[in-house]
């Protein structure tokens, strides 16, 4: 496990960018304005969202799918590739 | 060992003798013979190194940087229409901090097509953050490759060494070849810090927001600074085991010159002869060669032009819309000095065209006369 490297300037910096941790303590799903949301009553279980998401952030727990939302970006895909219409986007509010 | 070579040549020993362990290059002319040898060294096992060939210059210096973010000595050799084709990869090299070397023999771009000698393909490169050496002859070539190595690696900045095309290239001059022993402790092998390895594995190059970027930037440019300093101690380790004395700039009899050429690549080794002709004539005329352009020497600039009467900047260059190259960043570095001293713009020597020693000689007096449009495209035919 990788902790939180503070860099307050270049004497904390390595001479190119090269990451010093691992992607752990780096939540890029802070970049999301969309998040899917899961109507499980419409889910089938099919796993063609878990197939098609480009961040992996679907994890099968169970049956059904559940969003990694420290990962994912919000980018839709899964709520156009699922057949029942059982993933909406809905607006981030942070 | 002294053996005459052609300026290529001197480039394909240089690594070989520096022990470049990865070359990945693609033929152009002037430059074919560089590569030639090289695959022709590794054929023959005489050279301890992966010759890659690429479809591009492009992927030439993307295969080069790749070896030398795994901790390889990498290098590549290029020309013109190759160089400005490696344009995108030559920031990623010296951004990502890689200590590639590169030959590039200068060559004007097309069109028309032209395989003559100019500086414009290297000073297109000048602010991708490269170290840039300007040579004067075929044993100049050699040892700046292998010094290029010392200092890149030290300060993680990547090297060009740049050699006029036909003047140098394709001309055989006789060349010292340093022994390998010796070469081997003034060059040991490059041992990077941050290199890719597998059982530590790290991303590089990843997206970077605003609030770092701007700091590796100001690093890369302390170590240009920093590289004035290595240059100097390197300069000083070669002259020490080699007996060849090297500077970043290198003044020819300028001292109690008045007038001042300010010179590189071979014209500069035709300057010296145009100020022994003055010299004769009772014509107080000096000359500077500037052999390091980045990082631009400013301090010693400074100092070699105080005092002149009159400073002439000789460019085989032009950055259109402006001036001479050269003649902007001498004039830069030596604004402040006091008294004023005048600086001249000389273009000359385009596409090739020959710069002879009466030609520098009448440029440094029409420099003394104040005769110059800042610029004079000297000789063109109107
Ligand atoms: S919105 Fe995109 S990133 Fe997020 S879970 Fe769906 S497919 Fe994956
Ligand atoms: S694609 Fe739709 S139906 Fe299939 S598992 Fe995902 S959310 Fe459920």
């Amino acid at each position: 496990m990788s902790k939180e490297i503070e860099i307050r300037g270049v004497k904390d910096m390595p001479p190119m960018a090269v990451s010093l941790g691992l992607m752990t303590v780096n939540k890029t799903g802070s970049w999301r304005n969309m998040r899917p949301v899961l109507i499980a009553e419409k889910c089938t279980a099919c796993s063609i969202c878990w197939k098609f998401c480009p961040d992996m952030c679907i994890n099968i727990e169970g049956d059904l799918p559940v969003f990694d939302y420290d990962y994912c970006k919000g980018c839709g895909v899964c709520a156009h590739e699922c057949p029942t219409g059982a993933i909406v986007m809905e607006e981030e509010m942070r | 060992m002294k053996k005459v070579v052609t300026g290529n040549h001197a480039v394909s020993f240089a690594s070989k003798i520096a022990r470049a362990q990865v070359v990945a290059a693609y033929p152009i002319t002037p430059q074919t013979q560089v590569v030639e040898r090289i695959s022709k060294f590794v054929a023959d096992g005489e050279m301890d190194a992966i010759f890659i060939k690429v479809e591009s210059e492009h992927s030439a210096l993307a295969a080069a940087i790749g070896a030398s973010a795994a901790g390889a000595r990498a290098f590549t050799a290029t020309s013109s229409q190759g160089l400005a084709l490696m344009h995108e990869m030559m920031h990623w090299c010296s951004y990502a901090r890689c200590p590639v070397v590169i030959a590039n023999i200068n060559r004007a771009l097309g069109p028309p097509w032209s395989i003559w000698t100019e500086q414009n393909d290297s000073l297109a490169q000048r602010d991708t953050g490269w170290i840039q050496y300007y040579c004067e002859s075929n044993q100049d070539v050699l040892d700046s490759i292998i010094q290029a190595f010392k200092v890149s690696e030290r300060v993680l900045v990547p090297s060009m060494v740049v050699l006029d095309s036909f003047f140098l290239s394709h001309t055989s001059e006789p060349v010292d070849f340093p022994d390998q022993d010796k070469v081997d402790e003034f060059l040991p092998p490059y041992k990077g810090e941050w290199v890719i390895d597998p059982d530590n594995p790290h991303t590089f190059g990843g997206l970077t927001g605003p609030d770092k970027y701007y700091e590796l930037h100001y690093m890369l440019q302390q170590a240009h600074k920093d590289a004035e300093q290595v240059m100097d101690e390197v300069h000083k380790e070669y002259e020490k085991l080699f007996g060849r004395k090297y500077g970043r700039i290198e003044p020819f009899m300028a001292d109690d010159a008045e007038v001042l050429l300010v010179v590189s690549g071979t014209p500069a080794s035709t300057a010296k002869q145009a100020v022994i002709d003055a010299r004769d004539e009772g014509f107080a005329l000096g000359s500077v060669k500037i052999r390091v352009f980045r990082p631009f020497p400013r301090e010693l600039v400074k100092e070699v032009c105080r005092g002149k009467k009159a400073v002439a900047v000789v460019d085989r260059n032009y950055s259109f819309g402006n001036q001479g190259i050269f003649f902007t960043e001498v004039r830069d570095a030596i604004y402040d000095l006091e008294p004023r001293v005048p600086v001249y713009s000389y273009i000359t020597g385009l596409g090739g065209r020959d710069i002879t020693a009466e030609d520098l000689v009448n440029i440094g007096k029409a420099a003394e006369k104040k005769e110059c449009d800042n610029p004079t495209w000297w000789g063109v035919k109107l």
